[in-house]
Order: C-alpha cells, then sequence, then structure tokens
C-alpha cells in the first residue's frame, strides 16, 4: 500500500493544527466561535503575497533559498504579514466584537462573525479577484523518505516551522506571564480580575496570537496548495473539528486534533475517494462531541 | 487613633440600577485590625464586599483604601492597589498548578520581588508547598482556602478581604481556616471579613458589623457582640451565651 496519503495528511493536519490554535483560544478566552477566524487564514495569506510581490519588484529578489520553492522575499512578507493579520484581528474586535462583547450576547456575536466572514471574504475576491494565485509556479523534486513516502523541500521546511511555531506556543503558554495570564482568563474571568490581570490586555494578546498563527497557516496552504480568496472558509470546519477534538483552549490539542483530522481525511481520500474528504471533519466533530465532549485535552466543566 | 486603611462612606450598590442592595453603608477598618460583618441571609454581606472589590456596580458613596480613593477602580487595578480579595467560590484556577496560582498572582510585581514573595508564601503555608505542581483542582476544600488566601497575600496587600471564608467547609477545616488566619494576623495585615459562621468570626475579630437589609445595624467590639444575648439570637443565629440566659 502506497503511504504517501500520510505524509499529504501531515501537512494539511499541521497547518489545520496552527489555524485552530487560534480558533481555541478565541473559543475559551473570548467565549464564542468565530466564523470570521477563517479569513484571517486568507487575509494573512494575501497579505504576504502582496508584500512578497513588492519586495521582489523593489529589490528583484524573487530567487529561491536552496532546494524551496520560495525566497526570502515570502518568509519576510510572512512575519510583516503575521503582524498585519493580528492587527487586523484585533480591528475586528474593537470594531464589531468588543462592543457586542460588552452586551454580553454570546449568539450575537457568532453571527457577527458570520457577517464579517462574508465582508472580509468578498473585500478579498473585489482586490484580488477569485482567481488562484501562486508564491511560485515552480515544480519541486519530492525526496525519498521512508515508507515509500516523499516529500518535496517546502514541505519538509514547513513542517519544521510548525513544530517549532507549535513549541515556542507551548512554552509560550506554560512560562510566561500573559500565557499563564491567558490561561487564567480561559478559566475563570472573575477570580483572574481579582488576582490583577488585565482582562483587555489578554484580549488583544488573543487576537494578536490567532491572527499571526492563522496567517501561518495560510501561508503554508498558499505555498503547498494554491492561494484563493475561499482557502480558509473551506478550512473552517476541519478548525473546529480540531479545536474541539484537541480540547477547547488547549494548544497543544488543537495541533493534535489537526493532525488527527488531517491524517484522516487524507485517508478518506484513500480509502473511500475524494467526494467524501469533507465529510470526514464532520463525522470525527460528531464523534467526538458523543463520545468525549471535552476533547483529547479538555477538562469537563 | 490608628489610620483607617479602608474607608466606606454611603455605599449604595447592587446588580440592577435602582434597587440597591448595600444601602448607605460607611464603616472604617483601621490599620492591623480584624473587622468581620455579620447578618442573616439576604443581608447584602457578600454584596458589599463584592463592591469593594469591584465586581458589584456602586450607585452612590465612595471608597478609600489608605487615603486614595478608589471608588471607581476596576478589579484588576484594586489588586495592584493593595487590596487582596478571596472569594467565596471558584477561588483557585483549578486546571493550573499550586505553583502557577501563585506565580500569576505575583506576575503583578516588579520581576525581581517575584520569586522572594512565592517562597514566602510557601513558607507561611508549607502544606501547599509539598505540592506545589499539583492541580489546584485536586486540593481538598481547605487546602483550596489556603491557596486562595496565599494568592490573595502574594502582593502584600494593604487590606485583605474574605468572603466567606468557612462557607462549605468541616467543622475541623473551618478551624484549621482560622487558625491560619489568626496566625496570619501576626504579620500586621488588616482584614475584613464577611462570615456567615459568626461563632469563628467573633473569636478572631477585633470588631463587628452586624447587617440587616443591606444596612449597618449594629457595630462594636467582636467581644461585646458575641456576648449581647439580643443580637446572638435575633442575627446570629446562636444561642444565647452562658450566664446570659
Amino acid at each position: 500500500m502506497n503511504l504517501q496519503f500520510i505524509a499529504d495528511g501531515l501537512i494539511m493536519g499541521a497547518l489545520i493544527g496552527l489555524g485552530a490554535i487560534g480558533v481555541t483560544l478565541t473559543y475559551s478566552i473570548l467565549r464564542f466561535a468565530n466564523f470570521a477566524h477563517g479569513e484571517f487564514l486568507a487575509w494573512g495569506t494575501y497579505f504576504t503575497l502582496a508584500l512578497a510581490s513588492g519586495f521582489g519588484a523593489m529589490f528583484g529578489g524573487s530567487g529561491t533559498l536552496g532546494s524551496l520553492s520560495f525566497g526570502w522575499p515570502v518568509i519576510v512578507a510572512g512575519v510583516l504579514a503575521a503582524l498585519l493579520t493580528g492587527i487586523l484581528a484585533l480591528a475586528l474586535d474593537r470594531l464589531l466584537f468588543a462592543k457586542l462583547r460588552d452586551r454580553g450576547n454570546a449568539i450575537v456575536m457568532v453571527m457577527a462573525s458570520f457577517g464579517a466572514s462574508m465582508a472580509l471574504r468578498s473585500l478579498l475576491e473585489f482586490i484580488f479577484t477569485s482567481e488562484p494565485a501562486y508564491f511560485s509556479r515552480d515544480i519541486q523534486m519530492a525526496l525519498p523518505m521512508a515508507f515509500g513516502i516523499r516529500l518535496t523541500p517546502d514541505q519538509l521546511f514547513l513542517l519544521a516551522m510548525t513544530a517549532v511555531l507549535v513549541l515556542v506556543m507551548e512554552r509560550f503558554m506554560a512560562l510566561s506571564p500573559i500565557g499563564r495570564a491567558m490561561r487564567a482568563v480561559s478559566e475563570n474571568p472573575v477570580l483572574a480580575r481579582i488576582a490583577g490581570v488585565d482582562v483587555e490586555r489578554v484580549i488583544r494578546a488573543t487576537w494578536m496570537i490567532g491572527g499571526a498563527l492563522a496567517c501561518a497557516a495560510g501561508v503554508m496552504l498558499g505555498i503547498t496548495v494554491q492561494i484563493r480568496p475561499f482557502m480558509g472558509f473551506d478550512l473552517l470546519l476541519p478548525l473546529f473539528a480540531a479545536a474541539i477534538l484537541g480540547g477547547i483552549g488547549s494548544v497543544p490539542g488543537a495541533v493534535l486534533g489537526g493532525l488527527i483530522v488531517g491524517i484522516a481525511e487524507a485517508t478518506a481520500v484513500q480509502v473511500v475517494g475524494a467526494d467524501y474528504r469533507a465529510a470526514i471533519a464532520f463525522l470525527i466533530l460528531i464523534a467526538v462531541l458523543l463520545v468525549r465532549p471535552a476533547g483529547i485535552f479538555g477538562v469537563r466543566e | 487613633m490608628s489610620q483607617a486603611i479602608l474607608a466606606i462612606d454611603g455605599l449604595e450598590a447592587g446588580y440592577e440600577p435602582g434597587s440597591a442592595i448595600v444601602r448607605g453603608i460607611s464603616l472604617e477598618v483601621k490599620a492591623g485590625e480584624i473587622v468581620t460583618i455579620l447578618g442573616p441571609n439576604g443581608a447584602g454581606k457578600s454584596t458589599l464586599i463584592k463592591a469593594i472589590a469591584g465586581l458589584v456596580p456602586k450607585f452612590s458613596g465612595s471608597v478609600a483604601l489608605d487615603g486614595e480613593d478608589i471608588t471607581g477602580s476596576p478589579a484588576h487595578v484594586l489588586a495592584r492597589q493593595g487590596l487582596g480579595f478571596v472569594p467565596q467560590t471558584e477561588n483557585v484556577f483549578t486546571s493550573m498548578s499550586i505553583a502557577d496560582n501563585l506565580r500569576l498572582a505575583a506576575d503583578i510585581l516588579p520581576k525581581r520581588e517575584r520569586a522572594a514573595k512565592i517562597d514566602q508564601m510557601f513558607a507561611l503555608f508549607p502544606d501547599l508547598a509539598r505540592q506545589r505542581q499539583l492541580a489546584a483542582g485536586r486540593l481538598s476544600g481547605g487546602q483550596r482556602q489556603m491557596l486562595a488566601v496565599a494568592r490573595a497575600l502574594i502582593a502584600s496587600p494593604r487590606i485583605l478581604m474574605l468572603d466567606e471564608a468557612s462557607a462549605g467547609l468541616s467543622p475541623k477545616l473551618v478551624g484549621q481556616v482560622f487558625a491560619k488566619l489568626a496566625e496570619i494576623r501576626h504579620t500586621g495585615i488588616t482584614i475584613l471579613m464577611v462570615e456567615q459562621n459568626a461563632r469563628a468570626a467573633l473569636a478572631l475579630a477585633d470588631r463587628a458589623i452586624i447587617l440587616v437589609e443591606g444596612k449597618a445595624a449594629h457595630e462594636g467590639k467582636a467581644a461585646d457582640i458575641a456576648s449581647d444575648p439580643v443580637i446572638r439570637e435575633l442575627y446570629l443565629g446562636l444561642a444565647p451565651a452562658k450566664g446570659t440566659a
């Protein structure tokens, strides 16, 4: 049996996991399901594309780094775009969610996130059209790994990047004062305030981190597949499935959930055909809700 | 006479505008003093202490901490201004370790002071020090209360406020909690505590205020209130003191 599908699932799972970190943090700290989170992936990718094109035009450096299909303009643009996506998320909170949060109605916030999702996606289509775009059209030679699995240099780079980001994020949540404050607000916002935590500062950090990681996930998708205005929206169900599967509020859980969803989807393509791929995330979501509602790392309230 | 650490003047507070639960309370807590607020269920004791802690809206009146007006300060700022508060329930972060509960509270201190303060709390609460990596959710009720007090004390508050520290605890654990509070008072800390367990609170406190329907009905030395047969029977649900029946 050709095990190549596992490699494909791993790549997709890693980017779903990165995106799901933002979903799980927003859900646990702000206590609502942000359906506009997929748009942060798409906007982050287009920010990166626009900045990388700008750098290429200004400095003429569109070459590649080693065996990768992209060069330093994409890497520098990706870092700046992560910051911009964080700011976009923060702006959306200030303009929309903060006003609704004060009224304390989570359902209204969820519906507002649907509206924001449509508006952000339409704006992307208006600016960049719905034609697919690419960071590079170079064809890469896949390198043999083990058990007949082959990975391209881009895929290896992105897997390593995901591992580093997840490790940094996990340490950040465990050891930094703002990470501790985020965990505290997630569990008990009133007690967090009593303990001196500035909840507004925690909310700002949540949007910045969620936006930045969504950008990283989007760029991964853009590099390995293609860039489209709908790229984030199409991933929304897998993102939520991963966050719920891992346990709401858990960063390692979101990543593990992402890997499970990604590999399960790839396996489904292999076993029952690509037509059923989208249904797999949905089936996993239902199964988790029935068997273990708090998720793998979640704590039952 | 020593200076008032906490001074409340004509405080009205409640959850809904127009329906005050705390109705014109004025009180002072002096440096090093332990004051307890007692009264029947629904008297507004918890609402009063939560309003002081910035968790319940204040409609009128003022609150001053060590002479500084803190009436409009939000809860997280009050913690930095020197007000330590232990809520009645859900007073520890159950998913976090004992050490992380304390680290979180120490994060409002300058970086160089944090480790020493955490060590100081572990010295004061050796039971917690022995299991510092344990999730707080696995602690017993009494241990949780100790951790909650340690968390509130870590920033060296000018006043420690406790909302029914004995709630839900067995008589043995109530004894342990109050013994620890008696130990803590020797550090010179000022304490304001709301209590249902009038007997234990009056044994520890210097002064007591009896709250009835949101107003201060009686105020006096704890020993005097403890021996007043009318107050004991009417407001505290205690049998008349020996020799007064």
